[in-house]
């Protein structure tokens, strides 16, 4: 067992008690993105150096006997969404590249200071556009349980990364899925947290009123030890909501005989895949012998989100992604005759055709004479979404549904028709556009030995009843956690 | 046909703010090394927030409340999208459905014919600055722009009235009292030149009497209170001239050329922008609460209006003084201090309107930049009332002070242009003369009284403007009846 396999809370005790070092930690790590990252593809940069630097500091202070923040030590992977000072940042786009942001995102000083190093920028799918990391200007992230399939996205690098052991946590961004899908085609926990919950302030915007960051972790006590560090208010963002975060740590190890859960009927019908759906009744069979209540309960509005979801975000992100012209940093086209042609060539060029084509679809949402048919209608029915989760939460603490109505598919799969590629969100679109918190964690494998996700929703700010939840299943699940085996030698043939 | 001119107004000003509207830059940006006065929010780098600088919105309700708004306790933002190189997101965050105010007032006086005129406020809101592209030559013969950030999320109001002035002078008028009212308010210089005030008008024509209004055309780029008023009665003159010719105004923006003085065609209503508004995400509604507002109206300062009719009170000068004095914030407290030093308030005022705005004038000089304090103009009219210099005299004094900004005992020391107070030294020049003009002498004892100005003119001439005209009456008068 090398140290790269190991979890963020075994990791800092080890450090805590001298039993390894951070830079031991690290160089496991890179030991580790060496071996496979060429079959995963799961980094677009590497801050090698940086990383050693961090946990030399690591390493004196606890020579030192200085007393060492929550995540000292802890190797950290982070989208390629998020600002990192002076570390190229791209968001899979060739129209950032060479884009180096000369500050942090709040996230990133506040992991910083806790002392988790970082090690890398992930893959996505560009600006977060897609469910399958297909869509990155850098080439695809592969599936570390099977290197045929897509690991899921947007997040698909920094939940390949956390699954094949090339960091120890990492931080996704969700904007209709993209934490949670991912984490569960690759086996991993993942959380997105309430809209406000998180500081956004670094987060290159796709759909500001959707996009929350949340950690991909290999249990629920990392994530816990991840939310306690990056949630809470911050004056950079006005959307960050006033509101203490829970020790999670220590609520989630209590039990849940109280837990009343809702089971959303609409959740369940055609799309889904029946090893999804057995993996999921199992998993409320487990729920229910531990104690909680299980009942069925209906979102009416459910088939709406989808068409709602992709007026409102598209519409955003037509305007959040106005920005990359080509005038200030990034990528600019060459030979251009005017202004105008300028901005055309240089965005025909630097963006992807589904980033083009996303925002096509909302700069027609919201232009005049279109506006309140598509975009205000959109905002009305994303009320009634939110009203339905409001009225189910009257009665039930939680709800479950499955995270993603099928394991991984293969690479192409679903490229060549978008709305096939939309229906991977099916399931985790609502609770952006309602804009609650959900975690999704392994609750199975299919017959290929594709692991199976499980979505637990909660209330707004009520991370800390999902989590618990989420921990509770997790010590009890009798299904034998898994690593994948990254065969290297099987895929080199292959190529 | 009888025509009816119809302009409405857009102001934009500047709010003096220490920090901008949406991050914590300066505002000073004016003189600053291109790009050197802003940070990640107002360059709008990628995953960049903007907050809301309190003090922003509290320098709008002031101006919205001044101006007779009614405040809407819940308004929003919404970003307006186009595609400039100075607007780094793309968008401008601004205000659309819901603005800060509605529904105010403000009245004019047209002094001509002594008129009152109330011009309805549409609506005051907020917004932020834009960038600047610089060029090397002109825009046209440049090969390449270049843009400086510097300004970018300076916080601006917005202020836009009914279709109510009448003629490019209302609009004028109304400008000017709007600009002595944000300087009275502090929450805005006022300086055209620099910017911080901009104004666009929308110009249309209609016969007299029609209810319903003309096709509109947009006027910017007047940089100052003369500007508009050229370029608005050039757009009226432009208007009615094709309307006589039977040809039909076209729905357009039009840019003033101050240098042919025209304005010219930027871009028609099929050009226009659909600038694609929606409510801005990355910050919640504002909420200005009642207490707020009673808060900031109470402590309102006075404004032009109200010190006016306190300076035909407390100074006993006319309206039509008060309202000249009061037209900028800074003359207004240049001409109280002033008064403070002095008596005479009517002789302070005309020399105030007089000499010392005819300098400021030629020279283009604003008041706060006046070579002469009001201290210095109280000194020089000492020198007057204790007969130091004649009044002619302290025109070329005041003169010489607002060219060196010396006072004025110092350039009367200096060039020896005091009186001759000495009696013995003027008896032997009134002598000289009364022996040089028999004829004069004569003319006088027939009776005509008038032959001694000439003679005190005499005087004067000998004693280069020196001696005191009065007194050598005085001393002509006893000589020859002698």
């Amino acid at each position: 067992m090398t140290l790269n396999q190991l979890t963020a809370h075994e990791i800092t005790r080890l450090i805590r008690e001298k039993k390894v070092t951070a830079q031991e930690v690290i160089l496991d790590i890179f030991d580790q993105i060496d071996k496979v990252d060429n079959l995963i593809k799961a980094f677009l940069v590497l801050t090698r150096e940086e990383a050693f630097k961090q946990a030399k500091g690591i390493d004196t202070k606890v020579k030192n006997g200085d007393e060492l923040p929550p995540l000292a030590g802890v190797a950290i992977a982070i989208k390629d969404i998020l600002a990192v000072q002076g570390v190229e940042t791209t968001c899979g786009s060739k129209i950032l590249k060479g884009f180096i942001p000369p500050y942090n995102a709040t996230v990133i000083t506040r992991l910083k200071e806790a002392g988790a190093i970082i090690i890398g920028k992930t893959n996505m799918d560009e600006f977060a556009m897609g469910s399958s990391t297909e869509n990155s200007a850098f080439g695809p992230t592969y599936n570390p349980w099977d290197l045929e399939r897509v690991p899921g996205g947007s997040s698909g690098g920094s939940a390949a990364a956390v699954a094949a052991d090339e960091t120890i946590v990492a931080l996704g961004t969700d904007t209709g899925g993209s934490i949670r899908q991912p984490a569960s085609l690759c086996g991993m926990v993942g959380l997105k947290p309430t809209y406000g919950r998180v500081s956004r302030y670094g987060l290159i915007a796709y759909a500001s009123s959707l996009d929350q960051i949340g950690p991909i972790t290999k249990d629920v006590i990392d994530c816990t030890l991840a939310m306690k560090v990056i949630s809470g208010i911050d004056i950079h963002d006005s959307t960050s909501a006033n509101i203490p975060v829970p020790d999670y740590l220590t609520s989630c190890r209590e039990g849940i005989e109280d837990l009343k859960i809702g089971v959303p009927q609409e959740y369940f019908i055609e799309g889904i895949d029946q090893e999804v759906k057995i993996a999921i009744d199992r998993a409320l069979k487990l729920f229910e012998s531990l104690g909680a209540k299980i009942e069925e309960v209906s979102l009416p509005h459910t088939e709406y989100s989808l068409p709602a979801y992709y007026l409102i975000a598209t519409a955003e992100a037509s305007s959040n992604l106005a920005r990359y012209d080509g005038v200030q940093y990034g990528y600019r086209a060459d030979n251009y005759k005017d202004l105008l042609f300028m901005y055309k060539k240089t965005r025909s060029e630097g963006f992807g055709d589904e980033v083009k084509r996303r925002i096509m679809l909302g700069t027609y949402a919201l232009s005049s004479g279109y506006y309140d048919a598509y975009y205000l209608k959109a905002q009305k029915v994303r009320t009634l979404i939110k009203e339905d989760f409001d009225k189910a939460f009257e009665k039930y603490d939680i709800l479950i549904t499955p995270t993603s109505p099928t394991p991984a598919f293969k690479l192409n799969e679903k490229m060549a028709d978008p709305l096939i590629m939309y229906l991977s969100d099916i399931y985790t679109i609502p609770i952006n556009l309602a804009g609650i918190p959900a975690i999704s964690l392994n609750c199975g494998y299919s017959k290929n030995n594709l692991p199976i996700g499980l979505q637990i929703i909660g209330k707004p700010f009520d991370e800390e009843t999902i989590i618990r939840a989420a921990y509770n299943f997790e010590q009890n699940n009798d299904v034998e956690k898994k690593k994948p085996e990254i065969n290297p030698a099987r895929c080199k043939e292959e190529a | 046909m009888k025509e009816e001119v119809v302009i409405g107004l857009e102001v934009h000003i500047q709010l003096m703010t220490k920090a901008k509207m949406f991050c914590h830059c300066s505002t000073d940006y004016i003189g600053k090394e291109p790009n050197t006065n802003t940070c990640p929010v107002c360059l709008g780098l990628p995953g960049s927030l903007p907050v809301l600088n309190k003090k922003v919105l509290e320098f709008a309700v002031r101006t919205a409340l001044a101006l007779n708004c009614k405040i809407n306790q819940i308004s929003r933002f919404h970003r307006k999208n186009y595609f400039y190189p100075d607007l780094p997101k793309a968008y401008q965050i601004s205000q659309y459905d819901l603005p800060l105010g509605v529904g105010g007032y403000m009245e004019i006086s047209l002094p001509e014919s002594g008129e009152k005129r109330r011009i309805g406020i549409t609506r005051v809101h907020i917004e932020e600055d834009a960038g600047k592209l610089v060029h090397e030559g002109d825009i046209a013969s440049s090969a390449y722009s270049l843009v400086d950030y510097n300004r970018c999320g300076i916080p601006l109001a917005e202020i836009v009235t009914e279709p109510d002035f009448r003629s490019p002078e209302e609009a004028r008028i109304f400008l000017v009292k709007l600009r002595s009212i944000v300087q009275h308010l502090g929450v805005c210089d006022g300086n055209m030149e620099e910017g911080s005030l901009r104004c666009d008008a929308n110009v249309s024509v209609r016969p007299a009497k029609s209810k319903s209004l003309g096709t509109k055309a947009e006027v910017k780029n007047m940089n100052s209170f003369r500007a508009v008023k050229k370029a608005l009665q050039f757009e009226v003159d432009r208007q009615k001239k094709l309307l006589s010719e039977g040809e039909k105004v076209i729905q357009e923006t039009r840019h003033w050329d101050e240098s042919k003085n025209i304005t010219v065609s930027m871009r028609s209503k099929e050009e226009a922008h659909d600038y694609r508004y929606f409510p801005e995400p990355d910050l919640l509604p504002l909420q200005v609460d009642l207490k707020m507002i009673e808060e900031i109206r109470r402590n309102l300062p006075e404004l032009p209006e109200v010190r006016k009719e306190r300076f035909t009170k407390d100074y006993q000068i006319p309206e039509y003084d008060a309202e000249i004095l009061t037209s900028s914030k800074v003359l207004g407290d240049y001409y109280e201090k002033a008064c403070s030093l002095y008596n005479n308030t009517k002789i302070l005022s005309n020399w105030i309107m007089g000499e010392l705005m005819r300098y400021l004038n030629e020279e283009k000089i604003e008041i706060e930049d006046s070579p002469i304090s009001s201290e210095n103009l109280v000194g020089l009219l000492i020198l007057i009332d204790e007969g130091v210099i004649s009044g002619k005299m302290a025109k070329i004094v005041f003169e010489k002070m607002f060219k060196t900004g010396k006072k004025a005992s110092q350039i009367v020391k200096e060039s020896e242009v005091i009186q001759i107070t000495d009696k013995n030294e003027l008896i032997e020049i009134v002598d000289r003369v009364i022996s040089e003009n028999p004829k004069s002498i004569e003319d006088f004892n027939q009776g005509k009284e008038k032959a001694l100005n000439y003679l005190v003119g005499q005087v004067m001439r000998y004693t280069k403007g020196k001696a005191k005209p009065d007194f050598v009456f005085e001393a002509i008068k006893q000589r020859i009846k002698r």
